[in-house]
């Protein structure tokens, strides 16, 4: 399929620019393949983190003015059809000349495929291949900003969708994975998002051997679906372990490139893991540069040379943007703690706690009051890292927390991402507290590395958000369950987020391994680091 | 090769001359003359003795431009391909970036006169705070332009720095009057825009100013006055204050102060800082830019 790819591509483009009716066959030859280059493009992009908006890189100015032509007028076909994706088709992809013949040309293109599939599809009684186009966006071409960029949502917010549902179970099956269910009633303000029982974990489903999946990753997997990895940074590094067994084991086949091959092996192990567990931010971007040093990777590389480059590029990226990044945030940290502070931290943050420890190995003297919540109570984890280091420490429920504020000098926190527009998504009720302790003029200081920068945009909690298993908020004292028959209760809902977004006015401070910036240089340093890039 | 008190004596003679620059300006002019006469064999010993011309300097005066010009001096000058063998070549490449970071800045204060006096409408009431020798330039510039407008300054305690401002402006036959620090709430009412100078602006947008600062800030926010803020951009510092106490102590006293006494917490401080959510626009000769672009321009300065 993908050595014919270049072959059918001519004649796509030859077809389309004759506008002519297309025989049956051709026509479902297209479509095979339109869904291919499609799937192709998908993976390049994350899924999970993937709404951003290119139009507000510099360099495509022209862009936003042109997009709104093109979406009004394919809107307006007979049947709600976007501009799919293949509009910036991969020839178009690599050679970015980025003038405007060649994005009008793409345009009229565009037109004229969406005229084509929307006689197909009126033909087949068949809706759309693709949701709603959204405010939100989802480039497929990333350096072609100037191209007409498709409006789509990822997937795993279109969990109402059924069409989408329907598309996600088709490419599952082809990549023979098993589609996991959700479960029980959910509350209607998410009910765009999936919600998995942990009983019903997706490996059961699984045949055993898996031929498909790599072993490592399955345990990764269930690993993810069960809650033992948990925390961004510890499911990224276990990302890219499990990585790197993969590509040791890999093995290139006869008449394939390294470079494409693996690409493809890698994007059902994707699609698995997000199964069991939504991807974060950070592993998104973990996934982006893997692909991104793989399709580096020249054809006239041996493949043991290629493996170790590969396992060298992973190694690097760990050690770079987590190992030593976590050093140079402890270290600008350890600035903003003075003698006799007394820091409020929430949850468990890999990161906060290690500025801690630093902090108290220093030899500062500070106290320590650790916030915690239901159902995960993971600041108990926290507590018992820091106890045992013999750093004083209080702890408290979340509800009591304007409660002791006023004793508060400074409010640690962690985040999951940092947004666009610099919204710092965190586990739910990080931004309880940051607005409680702006109520109460206490600086609040956000850590994070550079790596879970994200360039997904997001002002509320609602759109893009992940749903935990609401049995998690079943509890039993003193022998009685009340919330044991929940779903019997037609009208009772149970809600189990796990992550909020936090506004930057209630922010002081960010502090990632480039220095101290304010929560809204955040495009700043994405900027900067895509010019390094 | 020049010692501690050439430095220093130079330092106040460029100070005795031109009473009219920066003393970050006159800094950075010592720092080049260092610089010319450095008989340092390693660009690294180099480095190693400009940062401690720029420490000695520090100790005469401890204001934060001073500690922020001398930095950037250093990062601008070493902003170049050093990958010379001859030592005095790179040398000389220095001396020549220096004499262009000098000319620059310079006209900074111009420039920031020109984006600034546009602000000034006919018949407008300024608030300003202290003495400080930018907003007179803007004030100059603005009253070149046939301006009508009028000045309210704040006598600005402990040395009463705001009489000599008030001085400088009715040579300018700019109607003036003298107000109490106490009086900023009081006459807040009657004014339509405030202009304040900066000795540091600092990453988080804020400024490091003469004490009295933030009360004008925070009185202006709740009348709803815009609050302008002149300063060059050799002013910005990689400092990043949560609050008042978070500064550090170095800047926050005079130079002898600190020296000479051992309990700090007897001495009144002499700055305090003003958070960048009080401050409507920086008017630098960058440009005109908002308290969150702050950043992007320091991450533009320093990275």
């Amino acid at each position: 399929m993908l050595t014919d790819e270049p072959v059918n591509k001519e004649e796509i483009e030859r077809a389309k620019s004759e506008g002519k009716e297309l025989t049956k066959e051709e026509k479902q030859r297209l479509r095979k393949e339109k869904k291919h280059h499609k799937k192709n493009k998908e993976k390049k992009d994350d899924k999970a983190s993937q709404e951003c908006e290119k139009e507000k890189k510099p360099v495509s100015t022209d862009a936003p003015v042109s997009q709104p032509p093109s979406q009004p007028t394919t809107q307006k076909a007979p049947s709600p059809v976007p501009t799919p994706a293949p509009v910036p088709v991969p020839a178009s992809d690599a050679a970015v000349a980025a003038d405007k013949p060649a994005k009008s040309k793409a345009e009229l293109k565009a037109e004229r495929r969406a005229r084509q599939e929307a006689e197909r599809s009126s033909k087949q009684g068949k809706k759309g291949d693709v949701g709603q186009p959204a405010p939100t966006s989802k480039p497929k071409a990333p350096p072609s900003e100037l191209q007409p960029v498709v409006k789509r949502l990822p997937e795993h917010i279109q969990a109402d969708n059924p069409d989408v549902l329907r598309k996600l179970a088709k490419k599952l099956e082809r990549q023979q994975i098993p589609l996991r269910s959700d479960y029980g009633y959910k509350v209607s303000l998410f009910s765009h998002l999936h919600q998995y029982s942990r009983k019903a974990p997706l490996t059961q489903l699984l045949s055993i051997p898996s031929t498909v999946i790599h072993p490592a990753i399955v345990r990764l997997g269930l690993q993810y679906s069960q809650g033992i990895v948990a925390g961004s940074n510890a499911r990224s590094v276990a990302l890219l372990h499990a990585f790197k067994q993969v590509i040791m084991d890999y093995t290139t086949p006869p008449k394939e490139e390294l470079s494409r091959d693996l690409v493809n092996k890698l994007k059902p192990y994707i699609s698995f893991l997000n199964q069991c567990r939504p991807l974060s931010a950070s592993m998104g971007n973990a996934i982006k540069y893997i692909k991104k040093e793989i399709s580096y990777i020249s054809s006239q590389d041996k493949e043991k040379e290629a493996k170790t480059k590969l396992l060298n590029c992973i190694e690097s990226y760990i050690s770079d943007k987590i190992i030593i990044a976590a050093i140079a945030i402890a270290k600008y940290s350890i600035e903003k703690i003075s003698e006799g502070d007394v820091i409020l931290v929430y949850g468990c943050s890999s990161l906060v706690n290690h500025i801690l420890c630093e902090a108290f190995e220093k030899g500062i003297k500070f106290h320590v009051i650790v916030v915690d919540s239901r159902p995960r109570l993971e600041g108990r984890e926290a507590l018992r890292r820091l106890v045992k280091k013999g750093i004083s420490c209080t702890y408290v429920l979340i509800s009591a927390v304007s409660y002791i504020l006023p004793e508060v000098s400074k409010v640690f926190l962690g985040a999951h991402a940092l947004l666009a527009n610099g919204y710092v998504m965190s586990r739910v009720g990080t931004s309880q507290i940051a607005l409680v302790a702006k109520a109460f003029n206490v600086p609040v200081l956000v850590c994070c590395e550079t790596y879970k920068f994200c360039e997904r945009v997001q002002t509320d909690s609602f759109v893009s958000n992940e749903l935990d298993d609401p049995d998690d908020l079943i509890v039993t004292r003193k022998g009685k369950t009340q919330l044991e028959d929940w779903q019997q209760v037609k009208s009772l809902g149970l809600l189990n987020l796990v992550y909020d977004v936090t506004p930057p006015d209630f922010v002081d401070l960010v502090i990632t391994e480039l220095g101290m910036i304010p929560c809204t240089s955040v495009p700043v340093v994405l900027r900067v680091k895509n010019v390094d890039q | 090769m020049m010692d501690e008190e050439e430095l220093v004596e130079y330092f106040r003679a460029q100070l005795r001359e031109d009473p009219d620059i920066a003393s970050a300006v006159a800094a950075i002019r010592t720092l080049l003359e260092f610089l010319k006469r450095d008989k340092g064999e390693t660009i690294l010993g180099l480095r190693e003795s400009m940062k401690w011309a720029t420490a000695c300097l520090t100790g005469v005066d401890s204001s934060v431009a001073v500690s922020s010009g001398g930095e950037l001096f250093l990062r601008f000058i070493t902003l170049t391909s050093l990958e010379h063998q001859d030592l005095s070549r790179c040398k000389k490449m220095m001396e020549e970036r220096g004499e262009l970071f000098l000319e620059k800045i310079s006209m900074s204060r111009s420039k920031v006169a020109k984006l600034c006096h546009t602000f000034i409408k006919d018949g407008a009431k300024i608030l300003t705070h202290s003495y400080s020798r930018v907003v007179l330039r803007v004030l100059e510039k603005a009253a070149a332009e046939k301006k009508r407008f009028s000045v309210y300054v704040t006598e600005s305690q402990p040395d009463s720095a705001g009489r000599q401002m008030a001085e400088a402006l009715r040579k300018l036959n700019v109607p003036v009057t003298v107000v109490l620090d106490a009086a900023v709430g009081y006459v807040l009412e009657k004014v339509d825009l405030v202009i304040i100078g900066a000795e540091g602006v600092v990453e988080s947008g804020g400024i490091i100013n003469k004490i009295g600062t933030y009360q004008m800030a925070l009185c202006s926010k709740t009348h709803n006055k815009p609050f302008y803020v002149v300063a060059e951009s050799f002013k910005f510092v990689r400092l990043y204050p949560l609050n008042q106490q978070d500064v550090p102590d170095k800047f926050k006293y005079k130079a002898d102060t600190l020296k000479t006494v051992q309990n700090l917490s007897e001495e009144h401080p002499i700055i305090d800082y003003t958070p960048p959510s009080l401050i409507t626009l920086l008017f630098t000769d960058l440009g005109v830019l908002t308290p969150s672009a702050v950043s992007d321009e320091l991450i533009k300065l320093y990275l």
